[in-house]
């Protein structure tokens, strides 16, 4: 697989050295990670041109018009407030989108600055934060998110705290592993015998080779940190009203209904998990493209 | 051995005592005086309630005080009194765990059960369309949020049958009971299983491409006995140890489902709690969650060196 | 006196479809193994004698390989053309195979007991304890020592000789007719290797088995064979017995891999003093030249050679594929 890869990536490089051609053959290698990064690109863009793309405010409550049905007014119906859903779901991306990217970057740098000292330092130091590792690690990510947002507080902000939290032992496990490996190498030691900082050598050679399994890692994190802010915003602790969050929108209320209103359920919870699924399917193609070792 | 696991259960309190810390400093940090809120959210009025309560809770004490309390009284088996319901903690948890127990179980058999045919099928058959499939539906099967599958299967259920397969009393028949148990069982347990899947199916590429499986069929065995007996066995030793590690991501499932299904269990149990503000059962709660999974990673590892002759002998 | 044939291959063709094009692994080879005889199949890595072993035992991994022609007659039936389920039945009862690697050749989650007792079981009508036995029977005559408490030890307690030893007695756990050995002995410390040889040559002795020897060592086929096949880019170019092609290579491949083994240059006349060693690489199976496919290395080599050699007898039982064999250089 990887040799049949890496000679077709030649030939392509000797036809055309573009980054075009490039590009193209990536995207007929893994069709199916082109289609994540698509269904990921359409709510991006959907995110950014919410006002252009929605004719109603998501937030305006209209009594008269509540639980419509799917139809002309209100593509994808009406809430129990008369909110449109349409609307609500295209401005959730923004909210399904910030706090899932603010917790994976957030997530990611913290565990990227542990994981480097802890691996490069080693010693106390690094069994110290080992064991912080494997304490956050024993909490349930769901769990550890509903009591630290229950700490901080209903808000977007803190929600994406609680998020970024419980995702910190993953990076800076993976980075630890990779500085120790390294740590090791040739040119790392030559580097040492040049006479350059230990931190120097961190930031110049040992990060630059942990960015392929951390972008793998993130992009797991992301479509995990999207599922989780949906489901602590789904039993009230998330990201409160009247924020149009995707889960929120599938809280109690629209359990309620759900018997005589479906589309209050079919929808906020389709656009998760479409989400999710193109995350994951991008995440996947990525995996098989940087990471050759876990390569099937 | 012995040393192997002196030194397990030693890092394993360890992990616990960590985890009672970050708990207990965590929830200091709500804003608010914890006896309002508990006043609050137990609608108590009298004054002289308030100054009795916060003097039970041993709040008048210093910080490091009341954690000394708090894990004194764990260690005795006093998980505290529900302000909320007014009942002891214990009266409130021990007749939910069967119930989240049966859950739980049923949602791992049923993952399990699911997860690692079709992962072998998969791996067996790699790039067919019968694995294209498999591995789409495993991957759609980790994008959907726990709790509206819950709440799709319900609806559909709604409109199959008029009824709702959730906890409102008890059930009549035999077959009311299982499906009360079967279908949130499954509702978790889809998502465990399409991991479950994916893992089994890289561990067996993985595994088929090993030397030992060449001899099997140089031997004589069938398709059958190489994939199960001589493949499947390797195979699953790398799945048991990421099934520990995935109780963790089941628990979450729970807390999602207990909710939609309205079954009276503990996870639903803890996030009522965290809605009622009522912290002293939030502490005891997750450290129970916490304790339990420290268990099943250690029961994990056992299980792992009983089944892999090189890890029993090798310790 | 010539023994009957146990193993016929006539016309064996086996292809790889890979994504760099077709590769021609195995390409219309013949070769007769003889009952009780030990046969070596010679050649560097990469010219098809692995694959050929494989074909024998249809062990091909498919995809993405493929026996595309040709017969493989074992006491002359044609393993090629029964079904799966007969071929099952002749793997590892009449036709038994050993591999190259003992140290990942064996299941690591198994006794060394059950790997053996489970060959027994799959072949024979034998319960569950007879099978055992016959197991431990076994691994006494691979000379371990403690065969019964051997047997219930797991693959990582036991040396890569060991464990080299405990194949051999999965492979003969059901007298089979043919063995084949691939490359048996490389994986092997030096010290292990003779030992591993003369325990396949004595029980070949006491069982009658007849063996194919799978070897790049042509050190190994002068010690235990008494013919030589020798391939290069997956075809047979050179067959004779082991004493006339030592004394007479025909071949000049065969000529270049006699003189680049330091003992036997010593001993053969036919090349010089000084070690030599044969200039260029081996083609890609997948990019094979038209004409012979030694030609590129070959000091011999002229127009002719842009045809392939027919495979001819130029000694009483001595076959070569070159148009100037024989010929000094």
């Amino acid at each position: 697989m990887a040799e049949t890869y890496s000679r077709e990536l030649h030939r392509a490089g000797a036809d055309a050295t573009s980054r075009l051609a490039r590009f193209r053959l990536l995207l007929r290698r893994y069709p199916l990670g082109a289609a994540g990064a698509f269904i990921l690109v359409v709510f991006v863009l959907a995110a950014i041109f919410a006002d252009a793309i929605t004719l109603l405010d998501p937030l305006k409550t209209n009594a008269p018009e509540k639980l419509l049905r799917p139809g002309g007014g209100h593509w994808f119906g009406s809430d129990v407030m008369g909110r449109d859903i349409y609307s609500r779901i295209i401005y959730g991306a923004r909210i399904s989108l910030a706090v899932s990217l603010g917790a994976t970057a957030i997530g990611s740098l913290l565990g990227v600055a542990i994981g480097l000292a802890s691996g490069y330092l080693g010693g106390n130091f690094d069994l110290f934060v080992q064991r912080i590792m494997d304490i956050l690690q024993a909490l349930p990510l769901l769990v550890l998110a509903l009591v630290t947002s229950a700490a901080l507080g209903p808000s977007l902000q803190n929600t994406i705290i609680a998020i970024a939290i419980p995702m910190i032992p993953a990076s800076a496990r993976v980075i630890r592993a990779n500085t120790l490996s390294l740590r090791e190498a040739a040119y790392i030691e030559a580097a040492q015998i040049q006479g350059m900082s230990e931190w120097r050598i961190a930031l110049r050679h040992i990060l630059p080779n942990t960015v392929a399994p951390l972008i793998v890692l993130a992009t797991a994190q992301l479509g995990s940190a999207i599922l989780t802010e949906a489901s602590l915003s789904f039993l009230g602790l998330g990201v409160p009203e009247p924020a149009p969050s995707w889960g929120r929108m599938l809280s109690d209320s629209a359990a309620e209904y759900m018997r005589t209103a479906p589309w209050l359920v079919i929808f906020p919870g389709a656009a998760i998990s479409l989400m999710v699924f193109g995350t994951n399917l991008l995440g996947d193609a990525l995996r098989d493209i940087l990471d050759p070792r876990q390569r099937g | 051995m012995t040393a192997y696991l002196v030194r397990r259960v030693g890092l394993m309190l360890l992990t616990l005592l960590g985890i009672s810390i970050i708990i207990f400093v965590l929830l200091r940090l709500v804003p608010g005086n914890m006896v309002d809120i508990l006043f609050d959210s137990a609608g108590m009025v009298d004054p002289a309630e308030k100054t009795r309560i916060a003097a039970e809770l041993g709040l008048d004490k210093s910080i490091p005080e009341q954690y000394l309390v708090w894990i004194s009284g764990l260690l005795h088996g006093d998980l505290g009194f529900s302000y909320v319901s007014e009942k002891s903690a214990l009266r409130e948890i021990l007749p939910r765990i069967p119930v989240t127990a049966r859950l739980a179980l049923s949602a791992i058999a049923f993952a399990v059960l699911l997860g690692v045919p079709f992962g072998v099928i998969s791996a067996v058959r790699q790039n067919s369309a019968i694995d294209y499939g498999l591995r789409v539906i495993s991957l759609a099967g980790l994008s959907m949020p726990s709790f509206w599958l819950g709440l799709m299967v319900l609806m559909g259920f709604a409109a199959l049958t008029g009824t709702l397969p959730v906890y409102t009393e008890a059930p009549k028949t035999t077959l009311d009971a299982v499906l009360l148990v079967a279908v949130p069982a499954m509702t978790v347990g889809f998502r465990s299983s399409a991991l479950i899947m994916r893992l089994t199916r890289s561990a067996m590429l993985e595994v088929l491409r090993q030397d030992y499986v060449r001899t099997a069929r140089a031997k004589g065995a069938g398709a059958g006995r190489v994939n199960f007996h001589h493949a499947l066995r390797n195979a699953l030793l790398p799945v048991i140890t990421v099934i520990g590690l995935e109780t963790a991501f089941l628990i979450g499932g729970l807390i999602v489902t207990e909710t939609v299904f309205n079954i009276p269990g503990l996870a639903r149990f803890l996030v009522e709690s965290i809605r009622n503000r009522d912290y002293p059962i939030v502490q005891n709660l997750v450290m129970l969650t916490a304790f339990i999974v420290v268990m099943i990673n250690f029961l994990v590892d056992l299980l792992y060196a009983a089944l892999d002759p090189r890890v029993r002998l090798g310790a | 006196m010539i023994a009957d044939p146990i193993l016929e291959v006539e016309g064996l063709r086996t292809v790889f479809f890979t994504a760099a094009g077709l590769v021609r692994a195995v390409e219309d080879v013949s070769f007769t193994l003889r009952r009780g005889e030990v046969l070596a199949v010679v050649g560097e890595s990469g010219c098809g004698k692995s694959i050929t072993a494989l074909s024998l035992m249809r062990l091909v991994p498919t995809p993405p390989g493929r026996i595309v022609a040709g017969t493989v007659k074992l006491a002359g039936r044609d393993l090629l053309a029964i079904s799966e389920a007969e071929m099952r039945d002749v793997r590892g009862n009449a036709m038994s195979m050993i591999f190259q690697e003992p140290m990942t050749s064996l299941n690591p989650v198994l006794t060394i007991g059950d790997q053996i007792a489970e060959t027994v079981r799959l072949h024979r009508k034998v319960t569950r304890a007879q099978a055992w036995d016959r197991a431990v029977e076994m691994l006494r005559l691979v000379r371990i020592p403690e065969p019964a408490q051997r047997a219930r030890e797991y693959p990582h307690q036991l040396s890569g000789g060991m464990r080299q030893r405990a194949m051999i007695a999965i492979a003969l756990a059901c007298d089979p007719q043919v063995l084949i050995a691939d490359e048996p002995t490389t994986a092997l410390d030096v010290t292990i290797q003779a030992q591993i040889l003369d325990l396949i040559l004595q029980l070949q002795r006491e069982t009658g088995t007849s063996v194919l020897l799978i070897t790049h060592d042509l050190g190994v086929v002068a010690e235990t064979a008494q013919r030589v096949v020798v391939m290069y880019a997956g075809r047979k170019i050179e067959e004779a017995t082991v004493e006339d092609l030592f004394e007479f290579p025909l071949h000049p491949y065969t000529n270049g891999l006699l003189g680049s083994i330091p003992h036997l240059a010593a001993i053969s006349g036919a090349v010089a003093e000084r070690l030599q060693e044969i200039p260029g690489m081996v083609p890609a199976l997948s990019n094979l030249p038209a004409g012979c496919a030694f030609a590129a290395r070959c000091a011999r080599a002229d127009d002719k050679c842009n045809d392939v050699p027919p495979l001819v007898e130029l000694r009483p039982d001595h076959i070569v594929a070159c148009w100037h064999a024989g010929a000094t250089p």
